[in-house]
């Protein structure tokens, strides 16, 4: 955009190319759109778990948890889909924060607070299973 | 941090009232957006009632009206009249559109017009299209070739391979797409729009060319490109009936093939 209130000597096509692309981009559009179909027969397959002993005891819910096929699902559904909110929000950010440094800042600080939510759920899962439900 | 008052000047505020002739019986009133930079003032929408029985039938004729017998300040761009040269492009009942294919029957009650939306406004209703018409240079729009041309003969195309580039051709690069594309909006420095978008394109699909891979990397940016979310504005408001959205989608089709 020319920028009215601060005029620059600069050529319009050597502002409209910058810094050239990135070579990127591909992966964070397939990845994003994988994780999504992946998530749909994972959420499902928790979904109809949680449902079948939701009136149960937190002991009944914990031997769910502890069923090898139950707990892979559910480290499998929270792993992805922590990774796509956080290609989610990267997107969010890119789009509405343009200030170059606030939006490097913001995208470091979110990617970090979406990985420690994934490990801090992947664990408590392992823990109960560990446990053995216990 | 955010900035939650608008700068200083920019008010769009209620202008001056031209009535229609006295005797005319079927009138059209046209609320336009009016800017000069020459003085310190706001914006205002400036309104003028025409009499739509000496009028020709779309909105630029109304407006070429305006211009010649009402007042002649009034700033816009045409030229062709007849939606080849792409100069008139502007919001006309809240849609991006071409002043010169937009009907004036097809408006229900008065007919608002302001400037494209989202670009700096160089007066009225002409916008300052400098950055769009870089970025569309940025791209390269020409045939790109290391094999030489055969000589006396031009570089030859099967009907299939011709066939790819229709629905792209027909584009008069009016910038009715970019700028009704909110994520042009918000990032029009770095994202390309679908005006520009469909112009890449254009030289991918062409079988002729033999620079598809530059054109993909040059392409392949998460502003330049993936800035496009589908929301399908551009192919909504495309006065020439064109699909920008679906050319972002086969752009991005082949950077995962690639990939």
């Amino acid at each position: 955009m020319t920028d009215h209130s601060n005029p620059s000597m600069r050529s319009p096509l050597g502002r409209a190319k910058g810094l050239g692309s990135s070579r990127s981009g591909v992966s964070h559009w397939w990845m994003q759109r994988l994780t999504a179909m992946g998530m749909v027969p994972l959420v499902l397959y928790c979904l109809i778990g949680f449902l079948c002993f939701a009136d149960a005891s937190e002991a009944a819910a914990r031997a769910w948890i502890a069923q090898p096929f139950n707990s892979v699902a559910l480290i499998l559904l929270l792993g992805t889909g922590f990774y796509h909110a956080a290609l989610g929000l990267q997107v969010v950010i890119e789009d509405y924060i343009s200030s170059e440094s606030r939006r490097i800042l913001m995208l470091a600080f979110m990617k970090m607070l979406m990985t420690a939510f994934a490990a801090f759920s992947i664990y408590s899962v392992l823990l109960i299973t560990l446990t053995n439900g216990a | 941090m955010a900035e939650f008052t608008l700068p200083k000047h920019s008010k769009v505020k209620k202008g001056k009232i031209h009535p229609a002739p006295k005797e005319a019986e079927n009138t059209k009133t046209f609320n336009i957006y009016r800017w000069s930079p020459d003085d310190d003032e706001n914006p205002r929408m400036d309104s003028y009632t025409i009499d739509l029985d000496d009028c020709g039938p779309m909105v630029l004729d109304a407006l070429i009206k305006i211009k010649g017998e009402q007042d002649q300040t009034v700033t816009f761009r045409r030229s062709c009249r007849e939606g080849i040269c792409g100069s008139c492009s502007m919001n006309i009942d809240g849609t991006n559109t071409l002043a010169c294919l937009k009907p004036i029957d097809e408006v229900k009650g008065d007919v608002t017009i302001t400037p494209l939306p989202h670009m700096p406004v160089i007066k009225d209703l002409v916008p300052d299209l400098s950055h769009a018409y870089a970025q569309l240079q940025s791209i390269e729009p020409w045939l790109k070739s290391d094999t030489p041309a055969p000589e006396n003969e031009e570089r030859r195309q099967s009907p299939s391979e011709r066939e790819e580039l229709d629905g792209m051709w027909e584009c008069v690069l009016c910038f009715s797409c970019s700028t009704a594309c909110p994520s042009y909006w918000w990032n029009g420095d770095k994202y390309l729009g679908p005006a520009v978008l469909l112009q890449a394109y254009r030289w991918i699909a062409d079988s002729r060319d033999e620079s598809t891979g530059e054109r993909l990397d040059a392409l392949e940016d998460p502003f330049r490109l993936y800035r496009c979310h589908t929301i399908m504005n551009c192919t909504k408001t495309c006065p020439k009936g064109l699909n920008p959205g679906k050319a972002i989608a086969k752009i991005k089709k082949m950077q995962l093939e690639r990939h």
